[in-house]
């Protein structure tokens, strides 16, 4: 009984730190979205500053803090945002007829609620509502997508270059300098 | 006979479901007539060889000493030395003449595979994943026209087909009609199909190309080169607009939902490029690269859930209501 | 030497002449053996230690790859099943293969080869011990990485030949390509650790008159083997290394649209991968020359011609990767070179099998369990080697490539053609390794199991694969009529299992109950059985001289012996490499914890590399800083002439 207690203890050690890792969701691919998932409504103001006592409101989504980390679907947002001709106005990231996506400055907020919200709604002079366009879904993937543009995301997470021609250094090697030094 | 040789092999319960439209034994092109009887001839030399290894082995193993033989004793004296290495040497003789024959076999039935007889018929076939893109060419822009997951070969003519992919490395392969040849990125490849008889005829990519590999289907239909003519005609028209008053509504519904962002249908304002050309989409025998055959509830089911039958693959499943799901699924099929 | 202060006053520099026996075996089993408790355990540099540790992770590996074989199989029983979905699918079959070739079959030969090629050449340690430990520490770091990764959902999913782009940066998503490709470096690195020690072992560290045709075939299989690691390997580490490059920090090594070449991976894998089939198979035939030298009671007939078959079949091996690419559109010359090779190696396979034959058939075969094994092997080996001269034919192979064919064509020549000789091998070695016989009633019911399991799971892929079923689906439709015989080869996977349930329990009860051995329990030829079952630390109490090619046969109780060797320093004879006259006498490495503190630096270093290029920087000098330890200059004996 004694001697079989060490290697016992070791083993559930072993497993409870496995599980524990594996509550890291980097890599679990969820291949199948709900087939009935509606919209989730958003509530996001776009700028931190608010007149008055109350700081403004902000959803903070699981969805979304799940979205910005998890490998798979930044790779789906990194096809979807070139299927859907995102690179038609933002340039891969850098900007032509809409604003660059990879550098710091965010017209309608940073988070990727604000940016699901900018494509599901559409914004003033040129950004086209996506609602119903794409669904729900991609639209979370590709606003996760644009967050790692700026390297706001894991970089074990984030994609890597693609196979076509670039200009940019891929996603995955963007780091929180690398905004800064594109906006100079 | 010999031909359903594979499948008499098969016991019974799976008889009755062999059904023999993706298999290399049941042949409808040249190609696969070739390889067949190259097989053949293969598996009967070779399978003769490997029983005479077994009646050898059997024969070692009968004829050892009834008596029980001492672990202690061993012979080093080596008796009949001589009479031993003519055995192996001409063993290996045989071994090498054997082996030379059957190159020399397997030479002449590969020189049809690399003559390239056929000039390019002008039909591109394109990998994605995972689902087959089928562009056949014309001498004008009008006479172009994209399909999908369905390949229609006039019998009787040589057919070079282009090989491309858009993405990973796929492999073409329609077992009754030809070996597989790879779609490369970035490679021109092509391949040479003669069927012989019409009929369709099923293939699969053969080479991994990630989550949904498995279901990646493709028919080939083989006709006569009137109905070839015909089916061509029909193809590449663009689709006719809806008469029936809920056919209209789904056309509506199409071009308004994420549908239209990457399905084309010539003749509407729908164009994208993403996913499979549905102009005809009622006259193809399958949907979801030859998962489900074609029918109003497979199509609905597949609009509604397409992870459920094909987990992972790249069409989202569309929030429709139901007479909406009702209204696009009759407009889809309609499009012959 | 803390060791030397507890110990009884010695001579400097006591030599073996002039002791009695039990002195002798008292004073070498001390200066060989291991430091008491945990440190002695981490620290040993002992060939025998190390090699069982191989072989028992060895073995922990398969019986984990055939769990996923198991699931595989469940899967596929039926069609459009839900036993598990396409992305864990893709995972399992990959980590099922990757598992298979990387962390079972060539580690499981090397540590047969750690284990036995110094016994058999008759010497103390095999070479460069240290090394040794080094590669078993690595070996079982790549072997937890990979499935600890895959207990976390990041298990490779690009196949174990994980071709690009579907494994590259844009189409292998996350980390999952990066561990099948560091793995890869892991096991290369070891195993090519095992393959420079087997090279100097053999060439350099032969008992005396041991000449270059009467090294056992066993041993001869193993340097061949070693050669081939060390030109096939490094190979698929440039494959592996440019694909972590390309993934890591942007490079284009395999980016067609750049100028790299998608198909230059796959000439890298399979120039690796094909001898790699080679690198598992020739070990079995060593292991199967071995076995039949034993019981058919005659040393192998053609010795000399088996030996050139070995060597010839090593080099034609690596001329015939390209028959893994003929679908991928090679002009006709190209192509047609490598069926003409392909199909030449089948004539010293051949030559190999007539030489067993004809020593069977003069010999007087007694028929135990590992020559039963070895009638399996005959039997299934011969079949695959059959549907290997199919495939090696272009118009074949385009059909039949990449379809259950070529699942059954190889799982033929890799079970068939070195797991049955393994399990033959266990039977046939376990008694020298533990000292116990393993039952030879429970041997017979593994062999019919394993024999009756592995053809009803395997045939029937032959006739999927004629039927158009393709290879690495994760399911199939209920319309192509492949259900009744993918039912059947389920069924017949769960017998092989059930082979090899038998064969864990066969193994851990004999080591316990198993009828004592003695050294030499077959009556066999070979100097491993000159030592005692299982072998002191130190292997042989007196180097053997060796005239003969069985010398226990040819001299079985007047076998002469080598003296003057040092028993209070690790003292080993060096050589001649052509007929082993002696050369000098050198210093065998002590214990050292620095191989285990070593592999830990490489093992960060290499992880490390996979999230971030900086770590091959950093980590570089960490792994030199624990070299420089290593390295440090002790106090040790010069070599003496």
């Amino acid at each position: 009984m004694q001697c079989s207690r060490g290697p016992v203890s070791t083993f559930v050690l072993i497993v409870a730190s496995l599980l524990a890792l594996a509550a890291c969701k980097r890599e679990v691919r969820n291949i199948r979205p709900d087939p009935a998932g509606a919209e989730a409504p958003l509530t996001n103001a776009m700028v931190e500053l608010s007149p008055g006592g109350t700081p403004p409101v902000t959803t903070r989504t699981k969805k979304g803090e799940d979205y910005q980390r998890n490998a798979y679907q930044l790779a789906q947002g990194k096809t979807l945002f070139k299927q859907m001709n995102c690179n038609g106005c933002h340039s891969n990231g850098g900007g032509g007829m809409g604003p660059a996506l990879i550098d710091d400055e965010w017209i309608y907020g940073s988070s990727i609620e604000n940016i699901v919200a900018t494509i599901r709604e559409g914004r003033p002079n040129g950004m086209p509502s996506y609602r119903g366009k794409v669904t729900d879904d991609q639209i979370w993937q590709i606003a996760a997508y644009v967050v790692s543009m700026g390297g706001k995301v894991p970089s074990a997470a984030a994609p890597s270059r693609d196979d076509s021609m670039s200009n940019l250094p891929a996603e995955s090697r963007r780091d929180s300098s690398f905004e800064k030094s594109e906006r100079d | 006979m010999i031909r359903r040789l594979p499948c008499l092999l098969v016991f019974a319960g799976a008889l009755s479901g062999c059904r023999d439209w993706q298999s290399a034994a049941n042949q409808a092109g040249a190609e696969a007539e070739r390889i067949w009887s190259l097989t053949l001839t293969f598996t009967i030399v070779l399978g003769l060889i490997w029983l005479a290894v077994m009646i050898a082995v059997a024969f070692v193993i009968r004829r050892r000493r009834r008596a029980p033989v001492s672990l202690n004793d061993a012979m080093l004296a080596d008796s009949g030395h001589r009479r031993n290495s003519w055995i192996v040497g001409s063993l290996l003789a045989a071994t090498a003449l054997t082996v030379a024959i059957l190159t020399a076999l397997s030479f002449v039935a590969q020189r049809p595979l690399f003559a390239g007889r056929a000039a390019s018929a002008g039909i591109r076939l394109i990998g994605h994943q995972w689902w087959w893109e089928v562009r056949y060419d014309g001498a004008t822009p009008s006479d172009m026209f994209t399909t999908a997951n369905e390949l229609h070969i006039p019998v009787g003519t040589p057919i070079r087909l282009s090989l491309e992919s858009a993405d990973v490395i796929h492999s073409f392969w329609v077992p009754s009609l030809a070996g597989k040849q790879d779609l490369i990125p970035g490679h021109n490849n092509s391949i040479e199909l003669l069927a012989q008889k019409p009929g369709a005829y099923r293939g699969q990519c053969a080479e991994f190309c990630g989550l949904q590999h498995a279901h990646m289907g493709l028919l080939v239909v083989a006709e006569p080169s009137e109905s070839f003519e015909k089916w061509q005609a029909a193809q590449r028209a663009a689709a006719a607009a809806p008469r029936e008053s809920d056919r209209a509504k789904g056309a509506q519904v199409f071009v308004s939902k994420p549908c239209a962002l990457c399905h084309t249908i010539r003749g509407t304002s729908a164009g994208g490029t993403v996913g499979p050309d549905l102009t005809h989409l009622g006259s193809r025998a399958y949907i979801g690269a030859d998962v489900l055959p074609l029918n109003v509830g497979s199509l609905a089911a597949w609009i509604a859930d397409p992870h459920g039958v094909k987990p992972g693959v790249n069409m989202p499943p569309v929030h429709l209501g139901a007479d909406e799901l009702s209204a696009v699924t009759a407009y889809l099929i309609g499009l012959k | 030497m803390p060791r030397a202060a507890a110990a009884m006053p010695r001579p400097a520099n006591q030599r073996d002449t002039g002791l009695d026996d039990a002195e002798l075996r008292e004073r070498l089993a001390y200066t060989w053996g291991r430091r008491p408790g945990i440190i002695g355990w981490l620290t040993t540099v002992d060939h025998k230690e190390i090699g069982k540790r191989y072989l028992a992770t060895a073995f922990v590996f398969l019986a984990l790859g055939g769990l996923l074989a198991a699931i595989i199989r469940l899967q596929l029983a039926r069609p459009e099943a839900h036993v598990v979905g396409p992305d864990l699918y893709n995972q399992i079959f990959t980590v099922h293969g990757a598992n298979m070739m990387f962390l079972f079959a060539v580690p499981v030969m090397q540590a047969f080869s750690m284990y036995l090629v110094p016994l058999m050449v008759g010497t103390r340690n095999i070479a460069f011990g240290k090394v040794g430990a080094f590669s078993y520490w690595i070996y079982l770091a790549g072997g937890v990485f990979l499935w600890v990764s895959f207990v976390l959902d990041i298990g490779p999913d690009v196949g174990w030949f994980a071709y690009v782009p579907l494994s590259g940066p844009q189409y292998g998503i996350g980390k999952r390509a990066d561990v099948w490709a560091q793995m890869i470096t892991f096991t290369e690195v070891s195993s090519m650790a095992v393959a420079v020690e087997t090279i100097v072992t053999v060439f350099k560290h032969r008992a005396p008159g041991m000449t270059l045709t009467q090294i056992p075939l066993f041993v001869w299989a193993m340097l061949v083997t070693a050669f081939m690691i060390i030109f096939a390997m490094p190979a698929v580490m440039v494959a592996s290394t440019s694909l972590i490059l390309d993934r890591l920090i942007g490079t284009h090594f395999f980016n067609q649209a750049e100028g790299g070449s998608a198909i230059l991976f796959q000439h890298l894998f399979w120039f690796f991968g094909h001898p790699e089939v080679y690198i598992i198979f020739i070990p079995a035939t060593g292991m199967v020359s071995a076995i039949i030298e034993t019981f058919s009671r005659r040393p192998v007939f053609g010795h000399v011609a088996v030996i050139i078959s070995l060597v010839g079949t090593g080099m034609l091996a690596f001329g015939l990767w390209v028959h893994h690419m003929f679908a991928t559109g090679l002009p006709e010359l190209g192509a047609s070179f490598f069926t003409i090779m392909s199909m030449l190696i089948a004539i010293p396979s051949g030559l190999q099998i007539f030489c067993w034959l004809v020593t069977l058939l003069t010999g007087t075969p007694v028929i135990r369990t590992p020559l039963l094994f070895v009638f399996g092997f005959f039997f299934i080996f011969v079949l695959g080697g059959m549907t290997g001269v199919m495939v090696a034919s272009i118009p074949i192979d385009l059909q039949v490539h990449d379809t259950y064919f070529v699942v059954a064509h190889f799982h033929y020549v890799l079970i068939g053609g070195a797991v049955f000789p393994l399990i033959g091998a266990t039977y046939y070695w376990f008694p020298k390794i533990t000292g116990r016989m393993m039952s030879e009633r429970l041997g017979v019911w593994n062999f019919w199991l394993a024999f009756i399991g592995f053809n009803v799971a395997f045939f029937p892929m032959h006739i999927l694969g004629i039927l158009g079923m393709p290879r690495r689906v994760y399911t199939y439709q209920t319309d192509v009529g492949w259900d009744g015989l993918n039912l059947l080869s389920s069924a017949g996977a769960f017998i092989l299992a059930a082979s090899f349930a038998l064969f864990f329990f066969n193994m851990l009860r004999s080591a316990r109950v198993g009828p004592l051995a003695g050294p030499n329990p077959w009556g066999a030829g070979t100097l491993e059985w000159l030592a005692a079952s299982p072998p002191p630390s130190h292997n042989f109490d007196h180097i053997p001289f060796v005239t003969h090619a069985t010398p226990l046969w040819a001299e079985r109780e007047s076998l002469p012996i080598v003296t003057g060797i040092s028993v209070n320093t690790r003292e080993i004879l060096i050589t001649t490499l052509a007929d082993a006259r002696p050369e000098i006498r050198e210093a065998s490495p002590d214990s050292s914890i620095w191989p285990l503190i070593a592999a830990i630096a490489t093992t960060i270093a290499f992880i490390a590399s996979i999230f971030s290029p900086w770590a091959a920087v950093w980590g570089s000098a960490l792994i030199g800083v624990t070299l420089v330890g290593w390295f440090w200059p002790k106090s040790m004996k010069e070599d003496e002439e």
